[in-house]
Parts: structure tokens; C-alpha cells; sequence
């Protein structure tokens, strides 16, 4: 009876996440392509997407070192592009945090954007939910992505190979990027956050490594944060 | 031309740190809150880091050598614009890139 249940999950998951089939293909397959314009092998290319699992830090990563920046502003950069990681640890650990260790590390590698939405809006509409049955869910909601991610970051890399150059893909990470930045525009603090940090940017563009990036990140994150505090400050003064 | 050693070390740091982001608090922290002030400042982090990483890419494009360039600007606002609008990210990708090479064509 119990497997019957987790197998179900497991299939709810995987039919609850299928919509963003459409995002991931694309969406890797332009990695491949601009890794592999990049000067990456497609070995090269796939062992990125494997190990890394992250479009957004992914692409980060590729446009610094196609800029020459230092190594460890390159990976400070991506890394803090995957900061939002950390927090959808935080909000499935008091769902899934008492699942085995060998559980929890699995599904720690597979946490990417869409697992975390998709399953966190599960376990608060069904709180019943066992801790089997939350791990089944999961793992269902990440297999029609992750594999699709592999998959067409190879697809994506091997017609690569073959692509004429000058199609002025150099613009493909900015359009990419401007594209995920939009739908991210939830509350003013989050607009304040990335007007800040354009315009630090741009007037620390000269700072050398590539420092600039994490001035203007840095002041960008404490602008939202402030923003975020003045609103709360404000509702409380009209209640 | 990307350094191969550098990019090793990256895709490897990059690995190991993402896996750690990831396993931070489901794997180690357990349910103990994390600070106010921190989650404030996270909540951010990609709203901060993406569009700073790309307005020099977008006012000073490399492939033009820093010049001021009209199709990557506009290709740059339409992708935005559809992005506000629609909240789809591949649409605005798409207008995007339609906008790009449908400006470089007729710029020639």
C-alpha cells in the first residue's frame, strides 16, 4: 500500500513539473550552443551542466571568463548568482530535513529553481504529506528536468561545433539574462535592487578584475534589503 | 579563448560550492532559523548580481569593442519589455533575438 502511494507521488510530481519541458530545452540547449562558441568542448560543455546543475551561474561564469576576469571573481560571481540556492535549502529543510542523510544530499544536488517552486507549493497545500511520500514527490517533480538539462546541453553543444560564427551570439547571455531579471520584478525592493546595481555598475565599470560586478552587487543586495525595511516600517506606521 | 585550467577549476569550485549552497541548511543547519538580516540580504542576491553583470555588456558591447551599438541596445530593451509584460522568459528571449537580427540585417 505504501509503494502504491509513493509511486503515485513520484508520478504527480513528474506530470506537476512537465510544463517547464519548454523552458529547460531551450534553455539548455543555448548553453551548449554559446558554451561551445565559447571555445568548450562538448565533454567540456556537459561536465559544466552535470556538475554544476544552475543555467543562471552557468552563464555567469562563461561570460567572466570570456571577459578574462580572475578565477575567484568568476567563481565568487556564479556562486553569489546561486546564493538563492541556499534559500530554498532553508525552505525544504522543514519538510524534508528529517529524510535520510543519503536523501537529503541527493535531492540537495537536484535542487534547482523549478524543484524548489514546484514542490514547496505541494507540501503547503498537502501538509499531511509523509516524509516518503515529500522525497518521492520530489524526486518526480526533477525527472523530467534534470535529464532534459543534460540532454539538450549536449544537443545544444554538438550543433555548436557546427554553427558559423559571427550570428553576434556574444549577445546571447545579456538577452538570456535580461529575460530571467523581468519575471524577478516582484516587489519594488526587488526594482530597487537592480536599478542600484545597474547604475553602480556601470560608474564602477573601470574598477579592474571585475571588481566593480561585486561592488555593484553588494550595494544592489543591502539597496533591496533597506527598501524592504522602510516598506515594513511604513505599513506599520499606517496600521 | 578560455584558459583550460581555469576553466576546470571553475566548473570543479563551482560544483562543490553550488553543492554546498544547496546542502547547507537541508543537510547540515537542520531546522535552526537562519538570521533576519541574512535571508533580507539573499533575498536579493540575483536580482542585484544579474542586471549589474549585464548593463556593461548591453551600453558597451564587446563584439563592437566598446562602442555604443543600436541593434544590441534595442535588442536589449524589447527582451526586458516582453519579460515585464509577460513574464515569460522564452518569449522575451525570442523577441530578443528576433529584434537583434531583424536590426542587423537592416543596419547591414
Amino acid at each position: 500500500m505504501a509503494t502504491t502511494t509513493a509511486k503515485s507521488t513520484y508520478l504527480k510530481g513528474i506530470v506537476d513539473s512537465s510544463p517547464f519541458i519548454l523552458v529547460i530545452i531551450p534553455f539548455a540547449s543555448l548553453f551548449g550552443l554559446v558554451a561551445t562558441e565559447a571555445g568548450l568542448s562538448v565533454i567540456e560543455t556537459l561536465t559544466f551542466s552535470i556538475v554544476v546543475i544552475a543555467g543562471a551561474a552557468q552563464f555567469t561564469a562563461l561570460q567572466l571568463m570570456q571577459e578574462q576576469a580572475p578565477t575567484l571573481v568568476v567563481i565568487i560571481s556564479s556562486l553569489a548568482v546561486n546564493l538563492r540556492m541556499a534559500m530554498y535549502s532553508a525552505a525544504l529543510t522543514p519538510y524534508i530535513g528529517a529524510a535520510p542523510l543519503w536523501q537529503r544530499a541527493l535531492a540537495a544536488y537536484l535542487t534547482v529553481d523549478q524543484s524548489y517552486v514546484v514542490s514547496v507549493a505541494e507540501y503547503e497545500r498537502r501538509p499531511e504529506m509523509s516524509i516518503p511520500m515529500r522525497i518521492a514527490y520530489f524526486f518526480g517533480v526533477v525527472t523530467p528536468i534534470v535529464p532534459l538539462w543534460y540532454g539538450f546541453t549536449f544537443v545544444g553543444a554538438y550543433l555548436g561545433a557546427w554553427f558559423p560564427d559571427g550570428w553576434a551570439l556574444d549577445f546571447a547571455i545579456p538577452i538570456t539574462f535580461l529575460a530571467m531579471i523581468a519575471p524577478m520584478f516582484r516587489t519594488l525592493a526587488h526594482v530597487v535592487a537592480a536599478l542600484v546595481a545597474v547604475v553602480v555598475s556601470l560608474m564602477a565599470a573601470g574598477i579592474p578584475y571585475s571588481l566593480g560586478l561585486m561592488v555593484a552587487g553588494i550595494v544592489g543586495m543591502m539597496a533591496g534589503a533597506q527598501t524592504e525595511l522602510w516598506q515594513e516600517r511604513k505599513r506599520g506606521r499606517a496600521e | 579563448m578560455i584558459d583550460k585550467t581555469t576553466l576546470w577549476i571553475v566548473i570543479i569550485a563551482l560544483g562543490i560550492g553550488s553543492f554546498f549552497l544547496r546542502f547547507v541548511f537541508t543537510g547540515l543547519v537542520g531546522s535552526r532559523a537562519m538570521p533576519d538580516w541574512l535571508l533580507r540580504h539573499l533575498r536579493y542576491t540575483a536580482v542585484a548580481i544579474l542586471p549589474a553583470l549585464v548593463a556593461p555588456q548591453v551600453i558597451w558591447p564587446q563584439a563592437t569593442g566598446g562602442e555604443t551599438e543600436p541593434a544590441r541596445l534595442a535588442a536589449a530593451c524589447v527582451t526586458l519589455l516582453v519579460g515585464l509584460l509577460s513574464k515569460n522568459v522564452i518569449a522575451a528571449i525570442l523577441s530578443g533575438a528576433f529584434t537583434l537580427y531583424g536590426l542587423l540585417y537592416l543596419l547591414g
